[in-house]
């Protein structure tokens, strides 16, 4: 388990999800709301990263007004070749992230290309190099965006 | 918005995080040849048009002890799929919902729900609640909770 965080940590995760001032004095102006010094959010926010709570401090594009490609795609991989399979399809640099799911469907992974016509060449690379079948399920239609975590 | 190739560079320069330092924005100008002013507006209208959906902290969710993550599937009629969609996306507890192709015949599910907990017991209790209380008995559902974590990282642009 990661250590702890106090109300001043949980205060700064809850708040700064959402969105981050922009202004010359970004970390001054939050600090200020939350009532410590510039200084000491900084240093929070280096700590929560060094023990890896956070993964980042900064933004999350849109990936198709990027003009890039981005992809949700599933895999049936039979659990003796999982290791082996895994290690094929994250030596994708286009892979951003790779989950197991308890599921026949088991292996999901997201792909991020450069341009939306990538993404079905490297499905095709990705076929071709582990033998099994990638199933792309695109997003067709978003109801809700507003993924934040209470802590 | 249409983007020219500083915005590129300075998409590029900030993909891993603003820098922890007084004046973070100056700090990416240097690196491009952009003045804080320019970073600061450039990073705004991004915002206003979408480019970057939201800028801030990404947290590690399971680091944060949100460790019980269900990926939820329906396998919605399609002349209901609007209706339920915007009812499930509503939801307090459900963090994404978008509608996805079928593969038919092996994948017959149409709308994906992401739940976020701390328990699986917890989650499930929340589903089957919200089963019963959204009346969805009759629309077929799956519950794919989260295993190993093999790579975790936020997509890169060059």
């Amino acid at each position: 388990m990661t250590p702890a965080l106090d109300d001043i940590d949980r205060a700064i995760l809850n708040r700064y999800q959402g969105g981050f001032p922009i202004c010359e004095r970004p970390y001054q102006a939050a600090a200020e709301q939350l009532g410590i010094t510039e200084q000491e959010l900084i240093q929070r926010l280096e700590r929560m990263l060094a023990q890896k709570q956070l993964s980042r401090f900064g933004p999350m594009y849109h990936a198709e007004r990027l003009g890039g490609g981005l992809s949700l795609c599933a895999m049936r991989i039979p659990e003796d070749r999982y290791e082996q399979v895994t290690e094929q399809v994250n030596s994708f640099p286009e892979v951003a992230h790779n989950y197991a799911r308890d599921h026949a469907f088991n292996m999901w992974f997201v792909l991020a290309t450069e341009t939306p016509e990538r993404i079905d060449a490297v499905l095709k690379e990705i076929e071709q190099r582990t033998g099994f079948r990638v199933y792309n399920m695109p997003k067709l239609q978003e109801f809700f965006i507003g993924l934040k975590f209470e802590v | 918005m249409v983007l020219n190739e500083q915005d590129y560079q300075l998409i590029a320069e900030i993909q891993g995080g603003l820098p922890l330092t007084s004046h973070p924005y100056a700090a990416i100008g240097e690196r491009i040849g952009l003045d804080e002013q320019a970073v600061i507006d450039r990073i705004d209208t991004m915002l206003t048009s979408g480019v970057i959906k939201r800028l801030g902290i990404v947290v590690r969710h399971r680091e944060l002890g949100y460790t019980a993550n269900a990926m939820v599937v329906w396998d919605v009629p399609d002349e209901r799929l609007d209706e339920l969609g915007e009812r499930l996306g509503a939801l307090e507890c459900i963090t994404l919902c978008y509608q996805r192709p079928r593969r038919l015949p092996d994948w017959p599910y149409n709308l994906f729900c992401m739940i976020h907990g701390q328990e699986r017991s917890k989650v499930l209790a929340y589903i089957d609640r919200l089963v019963e209380s959204q009346g969805l008995s009759d629309i077929p559902h799956k519950v794919l909770f989260s295993g190993r974590r093999f790579k975790q990282r936020g997509a890169r642009y060059q």
